[in-house]
C-alpha cells in the first residue's frame, strides 16, 4: 500500500506540524499531542474535549474552533490518547465554569478519560463525561464492550459546542450531548481495509466482490461479511440495521460519511440512495453532512448517521461554527 | 528477589516485546485493529528510557515497577496502556519499599496487579483478555508456593501457567474490548492482551532465573 508518509513513527508529529502550519486558529503543541483554539480558554465558557487515535481526520482537531471543540488530544493512529494529555487539555480549555469530555466508546477512550477525569477533579476542574454510543452493529450487552461511538460523535461536537457558545452551564452542555447520543443511531460497511502506518499492510482482507458489514472507524472486522451490491442495497442494509433500532421518520439530521478512501461522487450518490430510504420511511432530510468527517485512514467505505432533531436540535445545528472542517454562519 | 531482578525483568520484558512485536500485531489485526505489538513496543522502550535517565534511579523493586506502570500509562494510550500500567503500579504498590521480595510477597504483588487490572476493565476469566492468562499465573503460582515449590520451579510454573492460559483464550468468544464487536468471529483467534502478559510473566522468570 503506497502512503505519503515519511516513516510510520513520525507520521502523527509532522500531521500535527501540517496542521499548525496551515491552521492559525489553531495552538498546536506538537510535542504533547493537544490541539486548542487559538487565544486560551473563554473565562466563563463550559469548555470541549474529545480526543482519540488518530487516523480519522478530521475528527477529532479538525472541529476545534468557534462553536465546536476548544480542544482536541490525537493519540498514535487508532490509539487512544493518554491521560496526561488530556489532562493538559482540560487544563487549557478551563474557563471556570467546568469541562464536557466527549468520550467514544472504546474501552481505551473510556479508561484514559476516566483516568485524566480523576486528575483534573484532583485539582479542582469539573469534569463531565459523555459516552457516545452510537453504532447499531454491535449489541449493546452484557457481552460486548457495548456499542461504538461513531458518526454521532460530530453531532455531539457540534450541537453541545453550539451550547457551549451560547454560554449554557456544564449540567446543561452534558445533557444536551447526551440527547444528541441518544437521538442518533450509526452503521458502516467497508469496500476495503485501511493501512495502520506501523504495520504496513492492510488490517484485513476483503476479496474482489466483498464487503464488511457494520464496520467500526480502527479497520476492525466488522460483524459479517456479505456480497457488494448496489448502491441501494448498501444503503439499505445500513438503514435497515438502523430503523430497526430507531425509528427514523419526522424531521432527521443525516450525515453520509466517507471512511476516507471513497470518492465525494459515490458518497452523494449514496446520500441520494439514503435519502430516498428515509423519505419512504416517513423521514425528512432537514439537515445533512456528506463528505469525510470520521475517517479510517484509506479505508474505502461509507457509514450512516441517522439523528432525529427537535427544535432546539436544529437551532443548535444552524448555529455559527468556525473550524477547520464545518464551518458557516461566520 | 532484589532491585537488580526486577531490573532485569523489566529488560527482559521490553526485549520480549519488542521481538513479539509484529507477532503481537497480527494477531490484534485478527481481532482488533493492528496495533498492539506496536503501543506495547513504545511503551516499554519509554520504560527503559525512564529508568535509564531518572534523575534517582528507582533503588527498589517496588519503586522500579510503580514507575514503570506510570510511564506505561503516559506512553501506551488504548486499553493497554491503562490495564498494565495499573497492574504494574499496584504491584509496586503492594511491594513497598522492600529491598528484597520473596516469593509470597512476589505472589501478593501479582495478586493485587490482577485485581487492579480487573478492577478498571471488569474483565472476568473466559472473556479473552489478559486476565485469561494473568489470573492463570497468580493462581498456579500461589499454589505452587503453597507446595514448596522452589523460586525457580514456582516461577517456571507462573510462566507456563500464563502461556496456557493465553493458548486457551483460542476458543473463547471475546466478551470484553475491540474483539467482543466481532462476536463468534473472534474463536479461534490468540487474544494478543493474554499473549503479551504471558510473554512478561516469561520474562520475569528468564530475569529471576539467570540472576542465579
Amino acid at each position: 500500500m503506497k502512503k505519503l508518509i515519511n516513516s510510520p513513527e513520525t507520521v502523527v508529529t509532522e500531521a500535527l506540524e501540517g496542521v499548525a502550519a496551515a491552521h492559525p486558529s489553531l495552538s498546536v503543541d506538537v510535542e504533547n499531542k493537544v490541539i486548542t483554539r487559538a487565544g486560551g480558554p473563554r473565562p466563563g465558557k463550559v469548555g470541549l474535549v474529545s480526543g482519540g487515535g488518530s487516523g480519522h481526520e478530521p475528527l477529532h482537531g479538525g472541529f476545534v474552533g468557534y462553536g465546536m471543540l476548544d480542544a482536541a488530544c490525537p493519540g498514535e493512529v487508532f490509539t487512544s490518547p493518554v491521560p496526561d494529555q488530556m489532562l493538559l487539555a482540560t487544563q487549557a480549555v478551563n474557563g471556570g465554569a467546568g469541562v464536557l469530555h466527549v468520550v467514544k466508546n472504546y474501552t481505551g477512550d473510556v479508561l484514559n478519560f476516566q483516568m485524566a477525569a480523576e486528575m483534573a477533579g484532583d485539582e479542582g476542574i469539573e469534569v463531565i463525561p459523555v459516552v457516545i454510543n452510537d453504532d447499531v452493529a454491535v449489541q449493546d450487552s452484557l457481552y460486548t464492550a457495548g456499542r461504538r461511538g461513531t458518526g454521532a460523535t460530530v453531532f455531539v461536537e457540534k450541537i453541545a459546542g453550539a451550547l457551549a457558545e451560547e454560554g449554557a452551564d456544564l449540567a446543561a452542555v452534558a445533557a444536551v450531548a447526551r440527547e444528541v447520543n441518544e437521538r442518533s443511531r450509526s452503521f458502516g460497511v467497508a469496500l476495503s481495509s485501511c493501512v495502520v502506518p506501523a504495520a504496513g499492510k492492510p488490517t484485513f482482507e476483503l476479496g474482489e466482490a466483498e464487503v464488511e458489514l457494520g464496520i467500526g472507524i480502527h479497520g476492525e472486522p466488522g460483524r459479517t461479511r456479505a456480497a457488494l451490491g448496489p448502491a441501494r442495497e448498501m444503503a439499505a442494509v445500513a438503514l435497515d440495521a438502523i430503523s430497526a433500532d430507531m425509528p427514523v421518520g419526522g424531521d432527521l439530521l443525516v450525515m453520509v460519511n466517507g471512511m476516507g478512501g471513497t470518492p465525494l461522487i459515490e458518497l452523494y450518490l449514496m446520500f441520494n440512495e439514503v435519502r430516498k430510504y428515509l423519505e419512504a420511511h416517513g423521514g425528512n432530510v432537514a439537515r445533512n453532512l456528506v463528505g469525510n468527517y470520521i475517517t479510517s485512514l484509506e479505508m474505502q467505505g461509507f457509514s450512516v448517521t441517522v439523528c432525529q432533531l427537535t427544535e432546539t436540535l436544529t437551532r443548535l445545528w444552524d448555529a455559527p461554527v468556525d473550524t477547520p472542517a464545518l464551518r458557516w454562519g461566520r | 528477589m532484589d532491585a537488580e531482578v526486577f531490573r532485569a525483568w523489566i529488560v527482559s520484558a521490553a526485549g520480549v516485546i519488542e521481538t513479539n512485536r509484529d507477532h503481537l500485531t497480527q494477531l490484534d489485526a485478527a481481532i482488533g485493529d493492528a496495533d498492539h505489538g506496536i503501543n506495547l513496543a513504545r511503551g516499554f522502550t519509554a520504560v527503559l528510557g525512564a529508568l535509564h535517565a531518572a534523575a534517582t534511579p528507582p533503588a527498589t523493586p517496588g519503586a522500579i515497577l510503580t514507575m514503570t506502570g506510570n510511564t506505561l500509562i503516559s506512553k501506551v494510550g488504548g486499553a493497554s496502556g491503562p490495564l498494565y500500567g495499573t497492574a504494574f503500579r499496584r504491584a509496586g504498590k503492594a511491594l513497598g519499599d522492600a529491598a528484597d521480595v520473596d516469593l509470597p510477597a512476589l505472589s501478593a504483588a501479582l495478586d493485587a496487579a490482577l485485581a487492579g487490572v480487573q478492577q478498571l476493565g471488569a474483565a472476568r476469566e473466559g472473556d479473552k483478555t489478559m486476565v485469561d492468562a494473568l489470573a492463570a499465573a497468580t493462581r498456579a503460582f500461589g499454589k505452587a508456593i503453597a507446595e514448596g515449590a522452589s523460586q525457580d520451579d514456582a516461577l517456571s510454573v507462573l510462566a507456563e501457567a500464563a502461556s496456557a492460559g493465553a493458548e486457551a483464550t483460542v476458543s473463547m468468544q471475546a466478551l470484553k474490548g475491540r474483539a467482543s464487536y466481532l462476536g463468534p468471529r473472534s474463536v479461534g483467534h490468540e487474544d494478543p492482551g493474554a499473549v503479551s502478559t504471558a510473554l512478561i510473566l516469561g520474562a520475569l522468570r528468564d530475569a529471576a532465573q539467570a540472576g542465579r
